[in-house]
């Protein structure tokens, strides 16, 4: 499987970076070569064979329904780059 | 006076019980060192203010009787632990000028003995990078180099070369596909893997969740062993954190390997091995055998599938992992967009440097439509199979010895592509994605001396066994005295 | 049989194909991977962990209250609970989704197929089956209007715990897809799993709607989001159909998508334009192991289930002897049921189905009250019925004090003796002042004897008149009958 020019948009559209149109030839590039590097798997045999879900075999662990945390508007917002009136800001949306 | 920087665990805290010096004698030459030492820029930042006040309870709590088992212990922290109060960044600029509000577990485990913090140091991005050259606070030179400037390793390179410069006695890393042992082998220092689930990630800025676990770096076996005993203990915060008791590490270092059994896998016998790593790792095989161990050989066919299954599970992972920083709840913002989804864009092109992106975009290819299942449910499968393997093997050995690191510390600006930077971690990261304890101590040096590490892969929860192994290989090696003959 | 609604369009009928996916705020107190409050209403962000706030290194660990109320609720739905679950991650960036990607299930539900049977009325029903419920986080809430540049993100609702309960495609138009919301929201507050509060969004809506020639296969479907009310889904599914038809009608397709329902324009418009883009790459949460539950507590939760409402209607029938549609009125809602049962002991009831039905359930819905709101008790109504019971007061006068306790507050008897509305049923007293009647009306009584028996309400009216309307009129009926024979 190769990356083309317009996977490789998806890909950053779905991500979230925005790659310059002079990065998008050498970057395909390097991707394609790491993802080709990485299809060494295919040579390995994966019938009948489970994919990992987690490291330990330890069941998920349950908490008690309590409230014991939250009530620190200040300390959530207070990293924020642009925080008003307590709340978080980001550019006008229309829903 | 003695020279305090060159001190370790146990001498320290025999000298601060002794009256020898106080903790903050201790910090202020430390304080003294960074201020006047850090050419290799191993710290991002210090807290002179803090560190001495925390010294002086520390001394208070001394006086009244009252010490705790780490107290007055300075500790540099790699940058990925959140500390309540010090920016933390994961020297991303995307972190920039974050203040956690929070203390990571591991770090609050060692201030509650004691511990002193002492500093922050620097890492790759986000913990991406085998030569901590992706820092957002610049590259850091390895205390080793020479007539060249050799990077320390990544990621956790600051933590490494701050302890092989005796800039701090101990260091905080993390280790994600070698992240702790590949940098512990470049400096020279003892860089140890726990077992995934026996130190907390609450806290610690994730790069890849199943992978990432907390260690130490430090000069001495005995010494990683003391501070991962406070590091180590379940935490109901951290769902994967493991609920079973921590063993005695410290004994474990001095206890016999005497019948024990040491499997030797043919599968790291790659082209690429050099020679003096081959050699290197003969000696540790000879010197393990005449301390009483028995050698025998393993397989681990799946060996060679290892690197690729990694470049596909953490960056899937991280692709998810760093979804977060999109400029709105901390961080960096862009200066100017466009509007919601242009600031999404620009503040994440703009404050993730060129390897963090990489990923992230792999990560995101992986996962995406159409491509799941030959990639990421692929690379699953064959983890199973690398787990199975060291299963296998485990029914035969009780540690395994492999090099740590194909080779030693190449130099700063190696015109490398990103596929002979990840093989740096060919050896490191099978033990990663079966979440396995994993150390890494020098073993002697390379034909141009560098330092080179050997690494004891151990069963899941049993660190004491390589601990013994590691210790066995640190008196053979004799590699603190012939410091003196290189340096 | 009652046949589903079938719309003409200009070329021919056309059937409705629907199916719904519930998001069901759980009921607990405590988020479902972080231990900040769930409260509704709250200052923005008071509500708010760093967990929810995805600061960086934070982790999630799960609410067992949210793990059992999913349990119980599968349950209700006759559903298969899975022993093993796996939370995963769905990707996508949007300001009121602080990780960046929402902690849901996808290939490994709680919750597997079940089903549950919806009333169409005259006891018709029909069984609908239920493909799925899951638990996931909720997202924030975004305000649009508090600055004029920038939309403001509020986090306390991120991170609540949700089930989303998905029908199968089951439904054929929008009164069975009424029902269904009906019974859904009637069985998990039976089962307080969710207060099913759609006014407050704990219950929200969304339809997938498409319409096909009556018995083809299924044509493409548009999802209908924002719909806050039964009654709106029930718009919002008309409004859609017709679209569709509208658009196949005219040679055109219909386009997959997600639409926003307007409620006060009663119509539904595209959301999000860029659709299409939409790729949730989901994967296993490395930060969560996979959920394993016994069978031992799954039996557990099954064993004690309390009683649904399709089984408590039929008790209803069977042991008060109602009909089948006050038997399903009182068992719609639990708190309605459990109100008639506790007023039914020791009580006739029939007689108190008929009244909290006709007087009691009408009065609140009239001043748009629900029963937790009521002004008036179970205990204050009781001793209302107990007055009428009792001849204190009759039907008439009851109704008079129940208003006044609705309004005014107040218990039955102390505003039966402030306004003095006992009713005469002493029968010497009103014997006397009958036979006093009889005397002074001889003409009217000689009438009345030869046939007119209309003139026995005539003779009623007197003593009522005499009475200010105080007597009882059963007592005042049987000494009337013997006094006007002889």
């Amino acid at each position: 499987m190769s990356l083309d020019k317009s996977t490789l948009e998806k890909v950053a559209n779905l991500a979230r970076i925005k790659v310059k149109e002079s990065e998008i030839d050498p970057l395909i590039n390097e991707l394609n070569n790491i993802m080709s590097w990485v299809e060494k798997l295919n040579e390995v045999d994966i019938d009948n064979i489970e994919p990992m879900t987690g490291v330990s075999d330890a069941k998920l662990r349950e908490r008690n329904d309590e409230v014991n945390d939250g009530g620190y508007q200040d300390k959530v917002v207070n990293n924020s780059p642009e925080s008003i009136s307590n709340s978080f800001s980001v550019p006008k949306v229309i829903e | 006076m003695t020279n305090l920087s060159n001190l370790g665990v146990t001498e320290i805290l025999d000298g601060l019980n002794n009256k020898a010096f106080s903790a903050e004698e201790l910090i202020v030459e430390y304080i003294k060192i960074l201020k006047t030492k850090n050419k290799h820029n191993a710290y991002i930042h210090f807290n002179e203010e803090k560190s001495l006040n925390l010294a002086k309870e520390s001394d208070a709590r001394r006086a009244k009787n009252n010490s705790l088992a780490l107290d007055g212990l300075p500790i540099a922290v790699k940058d990925i632990f959140c500390v309540k109060g010090e920016k933390t960044s994961a020297c991303s600029k995307i972190l920039e000028n974050f203040v956690p509000n929070y203390e990571s577990s591991v770090t609050s485990n060692l201030w509650k003995q004691g511990a002193i913090y002492l500093g922050k140091t620097s890492m790759d991005e986000f913990a991406m990078g085998s030569s901590n050259e992706t820092s957002f606070f610049g590259k850091v030179m390895n205390p080793w180099s020479k007539d060249k400037q050799l990077v320390p390793g990544g990621s956790s390179g600051g933590s490494a070369a701050a302890v092989a410069a005796n800039l701090a006695p101990i260091a905080l890393g993390t280790d994600t596909g070698g992240s702790i042992r590949q940098p512990a082998s470049f400096c020279g220092t003892i860089g140890l893997k726990p077992t995934y689930g026996r130190c907390s990630r609450w806290g610690i800025i994730a790069f890849a969740s199943s992978l990432d676990q907390a260690g130490p770096i430090t000069r001495s076996v005995k010494d990683s062993a003391q501070i991962l005993q406070y590091m180590s203990g379940f935490d109901i915060k951290d769902s994967t954190s493991a609920d079973i008791p921590v063993p005695n590490f410290i004994d474990a270092c001095s206890s016999s390997i005497k019948d024990k059994i040491i499997g030797i896998p043919k599968e790291y016998k790659i082209d690429k091995l050099a020679n003096d790593v081959q050699k290197i790792w003969e000696l540790g095989i000879e010197w393990l055998q005449d301390s009483g161990a028995k050698v025998i050989d393993v397989n681990l066919p799946h060996t060679e599938y290892a690197l690729p299954t990694y470049y596909i599970v953490a960056p899937a992972e991280a692709s998810a992992n760093l979804a977060r920083y999109d400029g709105v709840k901390y961080g960096f913002r862009a200066e100017s967009f466009d509007d919601l989804e242009d600031m999404y864009c620009s503040t994440r092109s703009e404050g993730f440097g060129e390897e963090v992106k990489r990923r992230i975009l792999i990560g995101t290819y992986v996962l995406s439509a159409g491509y799941y299942d030959a990639y990421y449910l692929r690379a699953q499968k064959v983890r199973t199979k690398i787990v199975n393997d060291f299963n296998k093997a485990f029914n035969k050995c009780d540690a395994i010895l492999t090099p740590t690191a194909p080779s030693g510390a190449f130099e700063i600006g190696a015109n490398m592509s990103p596929i002979e930077m990840y093989m740096n971690d060919v050896f490191t990261v099978p033990a990663s994605l079966a979440g396995l304890p994993a150390i890494s101590v020098p073993g002697g040096f390379s034909d141009d001396k560098k330092p080179l590490g050997l690494q004891l892969i151990g069963k899941a929860f049993d660190e004491e066994t390589i601990l013994a192994f590691a210790s066995v290989i640190e008196n053979c090696s004799n590699f603190k005295n012939s410091i003196k003959d290189i340096i | 049989m009652r046949e589903p609604i079938i719309l003409k369009g200009e070329t021919g009928q056309w059937e409705m194909v629907i199916g719904l996916e519930i998001h069901a705020q759980v009921k607990c107190k405590s988020k479902l991977f972080s231990g900040s409050s769930t409260e509704f209403g709250a200052e923005p962000n008071t509500q708010v962990s760093f967990i929810d706030a995805a600061m960086p290194g934070m982790l999630p660990v799960i609410n067992q209250e949210a793990v059992d109320q999913a349990i119980r609720t599968g349950h209700a739905l006759n559903a298969k609970i899975n022993n093993m679950s796996v939370f995963d991650r769905k990707n996508y960036f949007y300001p009121d989704l602080p990780q960046g990607y929402q902690i849901s299930q996808y290939k490994s539900p709680i919750v597997g197929e079940g089903w549950l049977i919806i009333d169409l009325g005259k006891g018709e029903t029909k069984k609908i089956g239920i493909e799925r419920l899951h638990l996931e986080q909720d997202a924030g809430k975004l305000m649009h209007d508090q600055h004029p540049k920038y939309s403001l993100v509020d986090l306390n609702r991120s991170g609540i715990p949700l089930m989303e309960i998905v029908s199968k495609p089951d439904m054929r138009d929008w009164e069975e897809a009424g029902a269904y919301l009906r019974k859904l929201r009637s069985i998990v507050r039976y089962i307080d799993s969710c207060d099913g509060n759609m006014d407050q969004g704990s219950l929200r809506c969304d339809a997938n709607i498409s319409v096909r020639r009556p018995g083809e296969k299924f044509g493409t479907r548009c999802e209908l989001k924002n719909i806050n009310s039964v009654k709106f889904m029930m718009k919002a599914v008309e409004y859609e159909a017709y679209r569709q038809i509208e658009i196949i009608e005219a040679g055109n397709q219909v386009k997959q998508e997600t639409r926003l329902y307007d409620p006060i324009k009663n119509e539904t418009r595209s959301m999000r334009s860029k659709e299409e883009a939409h790729d949730y790459r989901y994967f296993p949460d490395p930060d969560l192991l996979p959920l394993y539950i016994t069978d031992e507590r799954i039996n557990t939760f099954k064993k004690n289930l309390p009683e649904l409402p399709d089984v408590k209607r039929d008790r209803f029938q069977k042991e008060y002897n109602l009909s089948f549609y006050d038997a399903d009125v009182l068992t719609a809602d639990k708190l309605h049921a459990d109100f008639f049962e506790s007023l039914a002991k020791g009580r006739d009831a029939k007689f108190v189905a008929n009244w909290i039905i006709t007087n009691f359930f009408a009065m609140l819905n009239e001043v748009d009250k629900s029963i937790e709101e009521s002004p008036i008790k179970e205990e204050q109504l009781g001793e209302l019925f107990d007055l009428i019971n009792d001849g204190t007061i009759s039907g008439r006068t009851a109704k008079e004090v129940f208003e006044e306790m609705f309004t005014n507050g107040g218990n039955a008897s102390e505003i039966v003796e402030k306004k003095g509305l006992k009713q005469i049923s002493n029968t010497d007293e009103l014997e006397a002042m009958i036979q006093k009647i009889i005397e002074d009306n001889s003409q009217q009584v000689e009438k009345f004897r030869s046939g007119n028996e209309k003139l026995f309400g005539w003779f009623v009216g007197q003593v009522m008149k005499n009475t200010q309307g105080a007597a009882n009129p059963k007592v005042v009926n049987e000494i009337l009958k013997k006094s006007l024979k002889n």
